[in-house]
């Protein structure tokens, strides 16, 4: 099962390394990895999509806090939560298919932000399942480039009553 | 006062209670050997900095104090990898320090530069690196507080040699050390702890498992007392062996892998098994679905990462484990059980299981079983082979030693010489026995009980051995030597990798490959060429009286013991069973 964790860390060197060397040592898997920092200098925010059943899960959060470094852990699996992932699509664009992929792109709310003779760079945001069927409906006019953020997630403000805040 | 790096980092270092550290310098730690004269401090230099790791963990495990390292960078960090590792396993506190090359040139491979932060992340608790004199006081605190508190475990400082001479006004900070993001929880949850007090009164047929934890925080005391009113009996991991008295008629011995007969068939039939300190390591279950098949478990430990890692437990305890088995013992007292909680039939399936044990020709219990040795007219001190049973000599060792057992300290080495120790050497008091259970680490022993034996000058000190182990780490015997400690080396030289040999007889048809050690040094020569006392015994009947001489001389000694080439150690659960279908000769 696919979980998404939020990772507050100390943003000190090599604190990256300690996340992501625990998960290779141990034998967990990444699915994405997203640091960037936050409104206090102090910290980092890690976004981090992984799966395996309850028992592994439980291990990872637990190794996690283990971490001197790491300040907070949340596993969102059990809360309502938004994901968004960003992605760049650089699409061979032809005289021709143009239209089409600004269409699409328009259906798929995406921003156009750089045109080439031959292709274009689309912007897109959304979970993992609308980044999936975009880039699968791309694939015919040929997709050369893909730059992805990987997810990141934020708890909902209400939640739904069978779902208690952690 | 202005201060220097070195002599900052010195006073920090004998803030904190240290009298001893082990090292071995090199050109960018020349600033804290410059200003050590000054400070209280030992420097006891080791031969090899591996040496060092592990006689600072012997230290430690023998006095429960916290020890320290002193190396250069570069090979002098990278040789210290095996004993951190080592230590990490064994949760044993350590401060490491190594040098390293001025900030300015760190990732330019400069000379003896390595980046061991990275190398040691996995097998530190924590490490850190100072990049300023200013940040200096702070870091050590911090490691000394992380490495000994909560799960004790080895924290690696990394010191660029510019910031050892780098000066500023520095006088000691005295507020106590407060980290946000580690606070390790000590108290138990008082609910879960009901839930134990009931598990613990409506079971029939109960049984401690303590592992080194139960050591680590010094629960022995509140856990024999639980387990002698409540009539409980108790199995220990091998780290856990000195926890509980090894004499006691409740002590059922080690279980696991190489575990006694009684405990591994105790466990494998109670109903209910309350592990304490203990994580449930591969060689402690055997095949995990046959671990405790009829048992409730529950498990008390201060790393919630041990808890539900490889078993599953009905009722978790994050906690210490002393303050754990207190408010357990509080709650039992209130539920006023009026005497034995063991159901009679408990307590003579027990007795069975040990006489059943006893019959047995490879006597695996005897020693378990506390009592002197069963009267066994099959049993000669030698084989009909002639050569003396490797057994044999940890039952006369202890029949020597084991009335002075609190000054009597064993280290091992890894083989089949450290299973017979923990099968045939009763340990009854804590931190008696120095032993790498978790990473196994050949050539731990002698340099471990260099380190014990600083830390307890009036203590005897013994590394048992095998040939092949005490190999990997010989060069200490300088050390040994250099610093006049009575070390005494038991060598059981059977001239083989035993262990190694005995899976290539079992599982490999009997293919002995690369386990040979025909060539080996004459011990006895190379001990006097160290200045130390060598003996060697091939003739069993004078076994003990040379033992004798040997432990009670004032000098350290190697004996080196011919013992018989093949015997093995049972009993033995193959990789993939249950602990109930052991291997018994």
């Amino acid at each position: 099962m696919r979980h998404v964790l939020s990772v507050l860390v100390e943003n000190e060197p090599g604190v990256l390394s300690r996340v992501s060397g625990l998960f290779s040592g141990r034998g967990f898997n990444i699915e994405s990895l997203n640091v960037a920092p936050t409104p206090d200098p102090e910290t980092s925010h890690m976004t981090i999509t992984t799966f395996g059943d309850d028992q592994i899960l439980e291990q990872i959060v637990k190794q996690l806090r283990k971490l001197i470094t790491v300040v907070k852990v949340i596993d969102f699996s059990a809360q309502a939560t938004v994901e968004r992932e960003m992605m760049l699509v650089r699409v061979g664009a032809e005289e021709g298919a143009r239209e089409e992929i600004l269409r699409l792109a328009d259906i798929f709310r995406c921003k156009v932000v750089d045109v080439g003779h031959s292709d274009l760079i689309l912007e897109v945001s959304g979970d993992q399942e609308k980044l999936s069927a975009f880039l699968a409906l791309l694939q015919k006019y040929g997709v050369r480039e893909v730059a992805r953020t990987g997810t990141v997630a934020m708890r909902r403000s209400l939640q739904p009553e069978h779902k208690e805040p952690a | 006062m202005a201060k220097n790096g070195a002599q900052i980092l010195l006073e920090c270092i004998e803030r904190e209670g240290v009298d001893v550290m082990f090292g071995y310098p090199g050109g960018v730690t020349l600033d804290i050997y410059d200003a050590m004269p000054a400070f209280n401090i030992r420097h006891v230099l080791v031969r090899h900095e591996q040496g060092a790791v592990h006689a600072a963990d012997g230290y430690a495990r023998a006095s429960g104090k916290t020890g320290v390292c002193l190396v250069t960078s570069g090979p002098g960090a990278t040789n210290t990898v095996t004993g951190i590792a080592t230590a990490y396993a064994d949760s044993i506190p350590l401060v490491v320090f190594t040098g390293q090359v001025p900030v300015n040139l760190i990732g330019n491979d400069a000379f003896q530069e390595v980046d061991i932060l990275g190398i040691t992340r996995p097998c530190t608790k924590h490490n850190y690196m100072v990049q300023s004199v200013k940040e200096l006081p702070q870091i050590v605190r911090r490691a000394f507080y992380i490495a000994r508190s909560g799960r004790p475990g080895p924290v690696l400082v990394e010191l660029p040699r510019n910031v050892l001479n780098e000066s500023m006004e520095f006088s000691y900070p005295d507020e106590p050390v407060r980290l946000r993001t580690y606070n390790p929880n000590l108290k138990p949850n008082i609910n879960q702890l009901r839930r134990a007090a009931k598990a613990v009164s409506e079971a029939r047929s109960p049984l401690f498992l303590a592992g080194g934890g139960v050591i680590m925080a010094d629960a022995g005391a509140v856990l024999t007392r639980l387990a002698n009113r409540y009539q409980i009996p108790v199995t220990s991991t091998l780290m856990g062996l000195g926890a509980f008295d090894g004499t006691s008629p409740l002590h059922l011995g080690m279980l696991g892998m190489h575990g006694l007969y009684p405990a591994n068939m105790a466990v494998s039939k109670c109903d209910l098994l309350i592990a304490v300190g203990a994580r449930f390591d591969d060689r402690v279950t055997g095949r995990v679905a046959a671990f405790a098949p009829n048992a409730g478990i529950i498990h008390i430990d201060i790393d919630p990462t041990s808890i539900r890692k490889s078993v599953a437990v009905s009722i978790p305890v994050v906690a210490d484990c002393r303050l754990a088995l207190e408010e357990l013992e509080n709650l039992l007292e209130k539920q006023e059980v009026p005497g034995a909680i063991s159901s009679r039939e408990w307590l003579e399936q027990l007795e069975i299981w040990r006489r059943e044990c006893a019959a047995n020709p490879a006597h695996v219990c005897r020693a378990a079983a506390g009592q002197n040795p069963v009267e066994n007219p099959a049993v000669s001190p030698e084989l009909s082979t002639g050569f003396i049973r490797p057994q044999t000599v940890i039952e006369t060792l202890y029949r020597l030693v084991g009335a002075h057992e609190d000054k009597t300290i064993i280290t091992t080495e890894v083989g089949q010489h450290q299973m017979w120790v923990a099968q045939f050497y009763p340990f009854s008091r804590p931190r008696t026995l120095l032993t790498s259970g978790g990473l196994g680490t050949m050539g731990y022993g002698l340099p471990a009980a260099l380190g014990a034996q600083l830390a307890r000058p009036d203590s005897l000190v013994i590394d048992v051995a095998g040939d092949g182990s005490v190999q990997m780490n010989l060069q200490e015997l300088g050390t040994i030597a250099a610093n006049h400690l009575p070390v005494k080396v038991i060598i059981l030289n059977n001239r083989y990798l035993g262990m190694v040999r005995q899976l290539q007889q079992f599982f490999y048809n009997g293919n002995y490959q690369a386990v040979g050690m025909e060539v080996q040094p004459d011990f006895v020569k190379l001990a006097e060429a160290y200045g130390l006392d060598g003996y060697r015994v091939t003739d069993p009947s004078v076994l003990e009286s040379v033992l004798k001489e040997a432990l009670f001389s004032s000098k350290a000694a190697i004996v080196d013991i011919q013992v018989e080439p093949e015997e093995n150690v049972y009993p033995m659960v193959p990789a993939g069973s249950g602990l109930d279908e052991m291997l018994l000769a």
